[in-house]
């Protein structure tokens, strides 16, 4: 436990000291809703709220995928044997985890903040949607750390790391889709409870099967 | 000899089930009619396929366990024999659907997720192919495997049972449990997938001999040039 404290104070102290990556994340979202912006000026009754569900899931999938793809093919492998020597790979894989999930939450969050300031807000039942947000994030969190601890160990990384993962995440991407359009026609939270637990059991089996495995990718 | 006798009850069990499929009587169903026979041949393809994966996985499990090379040669040889009876599902699929929906492609929940879930064999090939070293191959593949594995659980177990689909079996629309009253069909159906099945492991165990066999001669080349 003391261990993936100081690891995560670790990550935080290394994110916060490359300002670089951390403001090109949210540039990279900006920009992307801006272009949206920018596009649907053109006809404002064009943005359905299918639409915007459709954007935001976009929007949020492949800036997740691009944040944590780095999170194991930036590291330079003579560190990689340093952590190695260091600590237990589950300490490690836990913290990554926990780390990546922070990020995600943030990245979502104000992925939906820019969309309501420059799109629209057409969720009506905020609560169940910001759950969902959480509840994505760790799902994304989770199936993708160890992902790209697979994909940094392969030739061209990046390419191998969309295609390992879009398969893996699509059946949580599919249920907060449909949790979302729930949201946007205000059915009553207990609609959603359904889908909400079946999310909660999809991210602890990736949780769990991303704790197992890890040790094993570590190794080599 | 005496260990052949599963493939001689495999063949007869296969010439037995198309005959039996395409000939025997079927009941009448709206709409359905005949293409009720594609049940012979569409559903033991997915049984197969599952069936194909599940060992692949857990010759995955076993490689991680004990890093033995011949775990590795299984898992790849089994999920590529699963991939192409998933492959063939999907299209036994669409021809039925061809004739009972409209078209081949009709967006229907597990369709889409049947697709998806050979996506991630796919993209389990890709990994194959990207990665140099080969234990690192194997290694990396055998984790990717078992998520891969853990993840397609939901996704063609759970999320099309909640959601409304024109596949027979789901949403109120008649499943093989309907057709009870007419055991002949249950005749017929059983023996077709142990039948797919056995011959998916045929397959399978014939691409691990040709991999062996491949090991050896390229060993022997080496020799031979040093």
């Amino acid at each position: 436990m003391e261990k993936i404290k100081e690891l995560l104070k670790k990550e935080f102290t290394l994110e916060l000291r490359r300002k670089s990556v951390f403001s090109g994340l949210a540039l990279y979202v900006f920009s992307t809703v801006f272009v949206y912006y920018l596009t649907f000026n053109l006809r404002q009754n064009l943005i359905s709220p299918l639409v915007w569900s459709a954007l935001f899931w976009v929007t949020i999938l492949f800036s997740s995928i691009n944040t944590i793809a780095k999170s194991f093919i930036g590291e330079k492998r003579g560190q990689e044997l340093y952590f190695y020597s260091l600590v237990s790979p589950e300490s490690i894989v836990l913290s990554k985890l926990i780390y990546n999930f922070l990020l995600c939450v943030i990245l979502a969050l104000t992925g939906f903040g820019l969309f309501v300031l420059f799109l629209s807000n057409p969720i009506e039942i905020l609560w169940t949607f910001i759950v969902t947000i959480f509840l994505t994030s760790w799902g994304f969190a989770a199936s993708l750390t160890l992902l790209s601890g697979i994909a940094s160990k392969a030739n061209n990384s990046h390419i191998v790391m969309t295609v390992l993962s879009f398969p893996i995440v699509i059946s949580i991407l599919l249920l907060s889709i449909k949790i979302t359009k729930n949201c946007i026609d205000g059915l009553e939270a207990s609609t959603n409870y359904d889908e909400l637990l079946t999310l909660v059991a999809i991210n602890c089996l990736v949780t769990a099967a991303s704790y197992l495995l890890f040790p094993y990718i570590w190794r080599t | 000899m005496k260990k052949q006798w599963w493939k001689i009850s495999t063949a007869l069990l296969l010439i037995y089930s198309v005959m039996g499929g395409l000939l025997f009587d079927v009941p009448r169903l709206n709409i359905v009619n005949e293409t009720i026979r594609a049940l012979y041949f569409h559903v033991p393809m997915w049984f197969g396929m599952v069936a194909m994966f599940l060992v692949s996985t857990y010759h995955a499990i076993q490689y991680l366990r004990t890093s033995q090379p011949i775990h590795d040669t299984h898992s790849i040889s089994f999920a590529t024999v699963g991939l192409i009876l998933g492959l063939l599902g999907i299209v036994t699929g669409m021809i039925w659907a061809n004739y009972t929906w409209g078209s081949p492609w009709h967006g229907d929940p597990k369709q889409n997720g049947a697709a998806i879930a050979l996506l991630v064999y796919f993209a389990y090939f890709i990994l194959r192919g990207s990665v140099a070293n080969q234990e690192q191959r194997a290694r990396l593949s055998a984790v990717y495997n078992i998520f891969a594995f853990a993840a397609m659980i939901p996704l063609i177990f759970i999320i099309p049972r909640m959601t409304s689909s024109m596949h027979p079996g789901s949403g109120g629309n008649p499943g093989f449990n309907m057709y009870d009253l007419d055991s002949k069909m249950r005749m017929v159906f059983y023996p077709a997938v142990i039948g797919w099945i056995a011959m998916g492991t045929w397959i399978a165990s014939l691409l691990v001999r040709t991999h062996l066999l491949n090991e050896k001669l390229e060993e022997l080349e080496d020799e031979q040039n040093s």
